[in-house]
């Protein structure tokens, strides 16, 4: 049982990083988003602005 | 939906073991190994050819064998073994029921078929293409198609991963947060994600310039998302041996991680960063800038090392912990001197740990930097790296936890363990020789994936230093003491599942072993003193080594 004065903190609010780190689709998109802009497109779009050879 | 009779529950762990997921860690782990054997003789057959006094192999039979040495060791045998860490992290894990069986074997079925039909194109002689396939070289259209079936059988394999962890979730078979070891795997899934989505983006467009409805294929493009999945295939591999570390120490020991909350930010780097290491490959690559070379390898990529270096340290800090709980206090290293080296799961685990950090982490960082890594760009020094990562780090890691599997999921004893307690060390020196010589010769000069580097019959010759012969036969003794350990391996797993006596009752693990890799929990101390000098140790090495690179560099190219 709560002592007098304190609430059931099971409302009490969870910390950012627990709750991203709990959310294992959060995470999911986080590690395909960020090698797709970071690597892939990026890379991408640096290819395709070199000039073709004529 | 499953019924209890769908469960038993494990007496040596408590955990509750769904039949459905025991059966495909079972049939994923079996396939996985008779693979790894196909590309262990490959590997062996590659090592003696560039054994200059053996050259055992005439070149297109050469190139056909690192073709298949590549596929079947380095992706068919690793990926079919993750599918059975991922079906263990979750359902056995997490005390839940497998989400969707018949997926499960669907994906098991897709990945053997179109691993026995990229086998099938190989053997046949016309894809000779070597595990990076780069265009213009064309292989068989059933190379690519084998490919592409084999990626979308992993893909369906991580779908029932994640629905496990939702059902788990929905049903409340766990509390709080999940354990470590799960996390793991939950980054392992995730980047295999992103590796089997990019291998479809290169893979189908290639499959179709193989059969003709395609004219052409970008080479530089190629390389760009080939090695998206190419090298993030090996980070799916790194994930999960760090994963299958924290297993085997909290089962054979009970340790649990010094700080869950530190272990999980290390994982959270992977899952950022750690696919961005591919560009390490492209370094020499004229067509990307150097913004875009220097964010991916030097920034991003040191970022992942950090959450291997965190690793690095809380693994055998766990251990060192968990022995001075039990009373192993004296001195700095009386946890290490009397950890159970006569077991193969917690030895296999050790040395891939020390060898994955020394040999693989440090060679790593320095082919990640742009101006070191031009000294040793596509030399052997390449696979002499991830030699160091992936055979001594990964397959030794899961070579150590077999040890644990065969007893708890197929509930056999383990035969012959004389050859068991040897096994690891064996594998893990024949390895160590095969990276560390392989390093030797790439540092000298020497190239990868070249037949002979005598140039007997070339135009114009080119002669090696006589050093790189000597590390080319201490590299074949190597690869020869690595496939003994290979070959006792194979012997004591296959014995031990068609022949042990069966498992009645507990076996012998660890106090705890149960919750220590079950539940969410740290150690709570941070009394590792043993571990704060193998730390001080590896930084030493790690400083040494990479500022040694810069003084090669610098006598590279001279400044006046």
């Amino acid at each position: 049982m709560a002592p007098p004065g304190k609430e059931d903190t099971n409302d009490e609010r969870i910390p950012f990083m627990q709750r991203l780190l709990d959310n294992p689709f959060l995470l999911l998109f986080l590690g395909v988003a960020m090698p797709a802009i970071l690597y892939l497109i990026w890379g991408i779009m640096e290819i395709i602005q070199i000039p073709v050879a004529r | 939906m499953a019924t209890a009779s769908d469960f038993r529950t494990c007496p040596t762990t408590g955990l509750k073991v769904h039949s459905a997921a025991e059966n495909l860690i079972k049939a994923n782990a079996v396939v996985a190994v008779v693979f790894l054997a196909i590309g262990g003789l490959f590997g062996l057959l590659a090592a003696l050819t560039r054994w200059q006094a053996v050259h055992i192999l005439p070149a297109d039979w050469f190139y056909l064998a690192l073709t298949a040495h590549g596929l079947d060791a380095l992706l068919v045998w690793i990926i079919f073994f993750e599918m059975a860490v991922l079906y263990f992290a979750s359902a056995i894990l997490l005390n839940s029921r497998l989400a969707a069986p018949k997926v499960g074997w669907a994906a098991f079925w897709l990945m053997l078929i179109g691993a026995l039909v990229v086998n099938v194109a190989v053997l046949q002689g016309g894809s000779s293409v070597m595990f990076t396939s780069y265009v213009p070289m064309k292989a068989a259209p059933h190379f690519y198609l084998g490919l592409i079936v084999f990626a979308v059988g992993a893909l369906l394999g991580c779908g029932v991963f994640f629905g496990t962890l939702v059902i788990a979730k929905e049903e409340k078979t766990y509390q709080g947060s999940i354990p470590l070891v799960t996390f793991g795997a939950v980054t392992a899934a995730v980047i295999a994600v992103f590796t089997i989505a990019s291998g479809a983006i290169i893979l189908i467009p290639t499959f179709l310039w193989s059969i003709g409805w395609i004219s052409n294929i970008d080479t530089l493009m190629y390389k760009l998302v080939w090695w998206a999945m190419g090298h993030s295939s090996q980070q799916i591999n790194v994930s999960a041996h760090v994963a299958v570390w924290y297993a085997i120490a909290a089962l054979v020991l009970g340790a649990k991680p010094i700080s869950e909350k530190i272990s999980r930010v290390a994982f959270l780097f992977y899952i950022l960063f750690l696919q961005l290491a591919s560009a390490h490959h492209l370094l020499a690559e004229p067509g990307l800038s150097s913004e875009w070379k220097i964010f991916n390898t030097s920034y991003a990529m040191y970022l992942a090392v950090l959450g291997s270096m965190i690793h690095g340290m809380t693994v055998p800090g766990s251990i060192e912990a968990a022995q001075r709980a039990k009373g192993y206090t004296k001195g700095i290293f009386e946890w290490l001197r009397k950890a159970p080296w006569g077991n193969p799961a917690f030895s296999g685990m050790f040395m891939s740990l020390v060898m994955f950090g020394f040999i693989g982490g440090i060679s790593g960082v320095v082919l990640g930097t742009e101006q070191i890594n031009v000294m040793m760009h596509n030399t052997l020094y390449v696979p002499g790296h991830f030699h160091g990562t992936v055979v001594a780090g990964t397959t030794l890691a899961f070579m150590a936890i077999t040890y644990l599997v065969v007893p708890l999921i197929f509930r056999r004893h383990i035969m012959f363990p004389g050859l068991a307690k040897i096994q690891p060390y064996l594998f893990g020196i024949g390895v160590l020789g095969l990276s560390v010589f392989m390093m030797g010769a790439g540092t000298l000069g020497v190239s990868r994936r070249h037949w002979d580097i005598s140039f007997a019959d070339a135009a114009l010759s080119f002669d090696y230093p006589p050093a790189a012969f000597l590390m080319m036969t201490l590299n074949g003794i190597s690869g020869i003491l690595a496939a003994l350990g290979g070959l006792a391996y194979i012997v004591v797993v296959v014995a031990s599942v068609l022949f042990g006596k069966r498992v009645e009752g507990k076996i012998e693990l660890g106090s705890g072993a149960g919750a220590a890799v079950a539940k969410y929990g740290s150690a709570g101390t941070l009394k590792i003193p043993g571990t704060a000098v193998l730390v001080a140790v590896f930084f030493t090495c790690f400083v040494l080594y990479y500022f040694v690179n810069w003084k090669y560099l610098s006598e590279l190219w001279p400044m006046k």
